[in-house]
């Protein structure tokens, strides 16, 4: 069998694919009981009879995590579903405790959406959005010893405290027309949906935590031959991509999906309809369970719970706190700040874009409140091995550090140190300014004492000014700024050093 | 021993009693737990006994009382609870094998409510594995035996809670009604048993059978015990979403009124289809009914027929709702977090074992039969069509109601059949509940309540009476003006009537 490349394979073939994107919500408490929703805690200590599903125990749904889903749907140009309610997935897995999930089936809260993915080229892409429902999050398994897994270890442990956390699952509609961009569209639309979360302040949006998961669903089918046309086409048999946790594997995904089964039509052989699981290390998917023995969910609506009937109104209140599209957010701040593409990418890449946003809302300029995030700061979040959203310093302290510089009451030298004292914890700007003793020499006479000596001591430098070497005032400048330990205004220094000297900058 | 035999007292005498310092509460306990070591051997009424727990609420009941602190009415009058509401650190097995040990962490809603009412609880009550029965026989743990007639059911699922009443074990229990469960045992152990409005009681901590059926309720001698049981156990319970965000309604108040016994402008309705004129129904349970109508029009009120239609497929469509919530509901007893484990090789296996070995027949015939219903390709003909017959049921009932106050019908067709009779004949078995199941259906309050012996067989018969939603107390004072005038005929309670049980050395 000829193994196939992905560009060969959509050479070849007509892709299509979909995309199931798992959101778990930062709401405080769990779907449907107080336990406290948070990653990281010791296993089962988060956990209540409730969550545990343990005998009698009943669920209360999450209202907030209701209008979270809600937020995302409208967010999503979905319609909002003046009823809907919660069913029963039933099937048997230690890590969900009562054996059933809580989700949603014939009635999801939103259903029909569209959004607009951009592409690095800008090119837009519409994707269809066939539903967005609600659901809780099973409990963690791990498989010790024997051969692994769960029929093969020597035992396996189970952690309930992910048992419950609030998930908004968004199915797409099947996306077609993609060819070669195939991979780019699916990645480009996982991170959409993951700013977009972020934008909203729903989720933290952390796909190496898990809190963002993409299922990916692909299959080929033939290219439509001159004269057909490709819709008429049937679709092929789809290969389910599950857990795939980052957006290199998401384009890496499809690029082996794509590529593992060209080779097997091309050779004549079938695609399964199966689940397949994603190894990150090899970039590869080996098959999970096949369809044809998949399994009966008996879904039937939930009794334990009231249908889901927001208000209008309310639906309406919700729609007026939907942020800006992240893409159409970003054009246009890349337009009023005048930065190129490549300094928005990178700002966007660090996670900068909001924390420019609200220094340039407090006073600062986009280059300047740039400079400092992309630059001193990148570097120290770098060191301290953190994002820039988690430093200790809010962007209105930027804004008035870089204040102080523009006013001339410290230079760049000195709003290094005051930013490293701000970061210590020891106070805004000012008073760091103010403690550390950081203000800039503007005394003159200080200054032209300082200029005198320094000229004094190079008069082969001064010769070289009068001479009408305006340059050469560097030297002298250094000097001054090197006895005055930092502390002039270079540009003033420079000033009285051409006076000095007889010549007019 | 204290002259008065107290067991034989009601609990609103009890209450009374202990309030005037005629008694003290651990008196009545120690009458109560004396009277089940006297007789439970036999009976088998409860699974649990706590005799410490129950006395130790009782001595600090007297001690409170004795301090001048104000005390909840019930307050130190003992209560038997059915063993599907869990309490924390008394043994909780819903009758089955596989919670055999289970100490539940939590309590249920309602055993909070009866442990602030500060009544001493004296243990839990057998019932039928799961709720699943309509004789108690189903209980893993042996059947319960009826007072009246040891060779007989006490009735099911709830033959524990209604056999401790009619053997003067305790003057109150707690118990469930998902199609009968609390008014058939009432009938056919001359007790009063109340199935709430859907909702009224919050069903938090008590193990689900089926979620959109079960009701928890009251169950006493009197209608008037039963309303002050009522009252301590009603109310809105955050806990439940499906609890009614209501006040409880005021039943003892309408119990009051009711024992004056007049029922002047009160419309009742006697349906056609539960009335036995079309066969099935004992002759002396007709005999006893058409008595009590008879008495109803004596004290004022009118008597009217009416027709509900979709009765006769209430059967069939209970029968499939039932079973398919009941197959998901016992679906997270798998091993894993509590019960029985029967350890196998891998988790699978274990499961099935455990499950294999922990079910009893009868949990098993109802999740197989519910398994299938909600299968893929047969869930429209089965829980789809039963869904639509529950709305039939309750537009009978809307219409019903339109034209009376209360609907009455007999408890139950017969009068107590033999244990093992109908044991090896579930269809004969489930036709015990024909004039129960609509209630549930449509989440209405019933009642049942004594109206006599059968000629025939000197049997207890039971007279049911049907409210619309929210209208329980409208129960409370039909039933109550019913037992008075039975009583003044009956010189005293029919329970007084029950033969003597050999007492235990």
């Amino acid at each position: 069998m000829t193994t196939m490349t992905y560009e060969q394979a959509m050479e070849e073939f007509d892709p299509v694919f979909g995309i199931e994107v798992h959101v778990e919500l930062n709401t405080a408490t769990k779907m449907f009981c107080g336990c406290a929703n948070e990653f990281g805690a010791e296993p089962n200590t988060q956990v209540c009879p409730v969550c545990l599903g343990l005998p009698g125990a009943m669920p209360v749904t999450n209202e907030k995590a209701v209008e979270s889903a809600i937020r995302l749907g409208l967010a999503l140009g979905c319609s909002i579903r003046e009823s809907s309610r919660f069913a029963r997935k039933n099937y048997f897995y230690p890590d969900l405790s009562k054996d059933y999930q809580i989700s949603q089936y014939d009635e999801p809260t939103c259903y029909e959406g569209s959004l607009d993915v951009v592409l690095d080229d800008g090119t837009v892409v519409t994707v269809e959005i066939e539903r967005a429902h609600m659901e809780e999050d099973a409990g963690k398994n791990t498989h010790v010893g024997g051969s692994g897994g769960i029929q093969g270890a020597d035992y396996s442990l189970v952690d309930y405290n992910r048992g419950g956390v609030p998930l908004v699952e968004i199915v797409t509609k099947p996306i077609t027309g993609m060819g070669a961009r195939t991979a780019e569209v699916a990645r480009a639309y996982v991170a959409t949906i993951r700013d977009i979360v972020r934008a909203l302040g729903i989720s933290d949006g952390r796909m190496e935590q898990g809190s963002v998961r993409a299922d990916v669903n692909l299959s080929l089918r033939p290219k439509a031959v001159a004269g057909e046309s490709q819709d008429a086409v049937p679709f092929g048999k789809r290969s389910e991509t599950k857990n795939v946790n980052s957006l290199r594997a998401i384009e890496r995904a499809v690029h082996f999906e794509a590529a593992r089964q060209a080779s097997l039509l091309l050779a004549g052989q079938p695609v399964v309809q199966e689940t397949r699981h994603w190894h990150e290390d090899t970039s590869s998917t080996t098959p999970g369970r096949s369809k044809e023995e998949a399994e009966d969910y008996r879904y039937f609506p939930e009794p334990d719970l009231l249908p889901v009937q927001p208000s209008r109104e309310w639906v309406e209140e919700l729609r007026g706190t939907i942020p800006e599209h992240p893409a159409k957010m970003r054009a246009r701040l890349r337009e009023a700040w005048g930065f190129s593409d490549l300094e928005m990418r990178d700002v966007v890449a660090a996670d900068a874009l909001v924390l420019i946003e609200s220094t340039v809302a407090a006073g600062a300029s986009a280059q300047a409140a740039r400079k400092w995030w992309m630059g001193e700061l990148s570097r120290v979040a770098n060191d301290r091995e953190v994002s820039l959203p988690e430093l200790p310093v809010t962007p209105a302290a930027i804004a008035e550090l870089q204040g102080l510089v523009d006013d001339g009451k410290i230079n760049d030298k000195l709003a290094r140190q005051a930013l490293e004292g701000v970061l210590a914890g020891e106070g805004s700007p000012s008073e760091v300014v103010a403690s550390r003793g950081l203000a800039v020499v503007s005394d003159d006479s200080a200054l032209e004492k300082a200029v005198d000596e320094a000229l004094a001591a190079q008069p082969d430098v001064l010769a070289k000014i009068q001479d009408g070497k305006v340059q050469a005032a560097g030297a002298i400048v250094g000097a001054v700024m090197k006895a005055t330990r930092g502390q002039a205004d270079a540009g003033r220094v420079r000033e009285i050093i051409l006076q000095r000297a007889g010549v007019e900058g | 021993m204290t002259a008065i035999d107290w067991t034989r007292a009601t609990a609103a005498q009890m209450a009374d009693a202990l309030a005037a310092g005629e008694v003290t509460s651990v008196e009545l306990v120690q009458a109560h737990l004396d009277r089940i070591a006297a007789v439970d051997g036999p009976v088998h009424a409860f699974l649990h006994i706590d005799a410490e727990g129950a006395l130790e609420t009782a001595r600090a009941v007297d001690a409170d009382r004795a301090a001048g602190v104000e005390l909840p009415r019930l307050a130190g009058v003992p209560i038997g609870i059915k063993d599907v509401l869990v309490t924390k650190g008394l043994p909780t097995t819903a009758g089955s094998r596989i919670l055999e040990g289970w100490i539940p962490p939590y309590d249920a809603t309602v055993t909070r409510r009866v442990r602030e009412a500060r009544m001493p609880i004296l243990g839990k009550t057998n019932m039928d594995e799961f709720a699943m029965g309509s004789s108690t026989e189903h209980s893993g743990y042996g059947p319960t035996r009826n007072p009246w007639d040891l060779d007989r059911i006490p009735g099911g699922s709830g033959g524990g809670s209604a056999a401790a009443l009619a053997a003067f074990e305790a003057p109150l229990t707690i118990g469930s009604d998902t199609g009968g469960s609390i008014r058939q045992p009432a009938s056919v152990t001359a007790t009063v048993g109340v199935k709430p409005t859907y909702g009224g009681v919050s069903r938090f901590g008590a193990i689900a059978l089926a979620s959109s059926l079960d009701q928890l309720g009251p169950c006493g001698r009197t209608v008037l015990d039963t309303a002050l049981l009522h009252e301590v156990m009603g109310g809105h319970d955050e806990m439940d979403a499906t609890s009614l965000d209501e006040p409880v309604p005021a039943v003892v108040e309408a119990a009051l009124a009711g024992a004056q016994m007049d029922l002047t402008g009160v419309r009742v309705g006697v349906v056609a289809e539960l009335s036995g004129k079309d066969g099935g129904f004992q002759d002396g349970v007709k005999r006893r009914f058409e008595e009590s109508l008879d008495r109803l029009r004596a004290m004022g009120a009118e008597i009217v027929e009416v027709s509900c239609p979709s009765f006769e497929y209430a059967l069939a469509a209970y029968y499939v709702i039932l079973p398919s919530e009941a197959s998901s509901n016992l679906a997270k007893f798998d091993s894993v977090r509590f019960g029985l484990r029967v350890e196998k090789s891998t988790v699978e296996k274990t499961m099935l074992a455990t499950r294999a070995e922990g079910f009893g027949d009868e949990v098993k015939r109802r999740i197989i039969l519910g398994t299938y219903a909600l299968s893929a390709g047969y869930y429209d003909a089965y829980y789809g069509s039963a869904q639509k017959v529950r709305t039939l049921v309750q537009r009978d009932f809307d219409a019903a109601f339109a034209q009376c106050d209360v609907l009455v019908s007999p408890t139950t067709p017969t009068t107590p059949f033999k244990i093992g009779e109908r044991i090896d004949d579930p269809l004969a078995m489930y036709l015990n509940d024909i004039a129960t199941i609509p209630a549930n259906l449509a989440g209405i309050p019933g009642m049942s309540l004594p109206s006599g012996l059968a000629p025939e067989d000197g049997l207890p018969v039971g007279f049911q009476i049907l409210a619309p939603a929210h209208e329980d107390a409208r129960l409370y004072r039909i039933g109550a003006a019913l037992e008075a005038s039975l009583t003044a005929e009956w010189g005293g309670p029919l329970s007084a009537q029950a033969p003597e049980l050999e007492v235990a050395e």
